[in-house]
């Protein structure tokens, strides 16, 4: 025998107005979604460079892309902000910052600082290696 | 669980037997959180290093790329980091997983094709830094 019992019910995610910590939580959460299938660019990078001058070549030809360089520009911020976002994490971990101007302040560092290091490595990148 | 078996209407209590083996014991899930932060420490620590050997290799050929990346010091780099992020981003897969799956079957599915894909990505990524770093 099976009784149904209407349980109390915790309210569900569009109950709550929402937040710039609700926000950035799914955001690092897609970064790192991200970042996953990005990786098989290092390895592939990393394989083409262990295979020869014709694989170089072809991995070189769609890096240098318009979308090549939409894809490894995007994989920066994704990078650069999972990092940030991932440090502010930490400080949370330590048990520090739960205040709520800190907690707001953790998280604009984190999405003010991943776009500013993004720019940077670019400007960077082409002032030494001349682009990709 | 839509249908609890073994709960008391009168008490809206499920009982022990009911529930024993649906929660985090008998997992990795302790270890999969302590080996996260590991490897997020570890990546911390190598972001400047690998920042500095990625503008190296900026705009060189195969053959000097394959040079830099056959050093010592920079494919030990390249190791530890490829190791530390195929780790990290197979445990945050594995939690996404677990959130947003929850057939039993697909789950279970996915989670393995995870285990795949990170092991693939991070023993292809060694192949090449062992070729590149023994000279051939």
């Amino acid at each position: 025998m099976t009784a149904k019992i209407n349980r109390p019910l915790s309210p569900h995610l569009q109950t709550y107005r929402w937040t710039l910590t609700m926000a950035m939580s799914i955001v690092h959460r897609a970064t790192g979604l991200a970042l996953y299938f990005g990786t098989i660019l290092l390895a592939w990078w990393l394989m083409a460079v262990a295979s020869g001058p014709g694989a170089y070549a072809i991995f070189s030809g769609f890096i240098g892309s318009w979308i090549g360089r939409l894809i490894v520009f995007g994989y920066t911020w994704a990078l650069m902000h999972h990092l940030l976002s991932g440090i502010r994490h930490f400080v949370w971990d330590l048990g520090y910052g739960f205040g709520p101007s800190e907690r707001e302040g953790l998280t604009w560092a984190a999405l003010i600082g991943g776009i500013v290091l993004t720019v940077l490595l670019w400007v960077l990148a082409y002032a030494f290696g001349g682009g990709r | 669980m839509s249908n609890v078996p073994f709960s008391d209407p009168s008490t809206k209590r499920t009982a022990l037997k009911g529930v024993r083996g649906l929660g985090a014991s008998g997992t990795n899930a302790t270890s999969d959180f302590w080996w996260q932060r590991i490897t997020a420490i570890g990546m911390l620590l190598l972001t400047v290093p690998v920042i500095i050997i990625v503008m190296m290799l900026l705009g060189r050929n195969q053959a000097g790329a394959g040079q830099i990346l056959g050093t010592p010091v920079i494919a030990l780099i390249m190791l530890l980091f490829v190791v530390a992020s195929s780790w990290h981003m197979k445990i945050g897969m594995q939690v996404v997983i677990e959130d947003y799956i929850h057939g039993e079957k697909i789950k279970l599915v996915a989670i393995i094709a995870n285990n795949f894909f990170s092991l693939a990505v991070a023993l292809a990524s060694a192949y090449a830094i062992f070729k590149l770093s023994s000279g051939v």
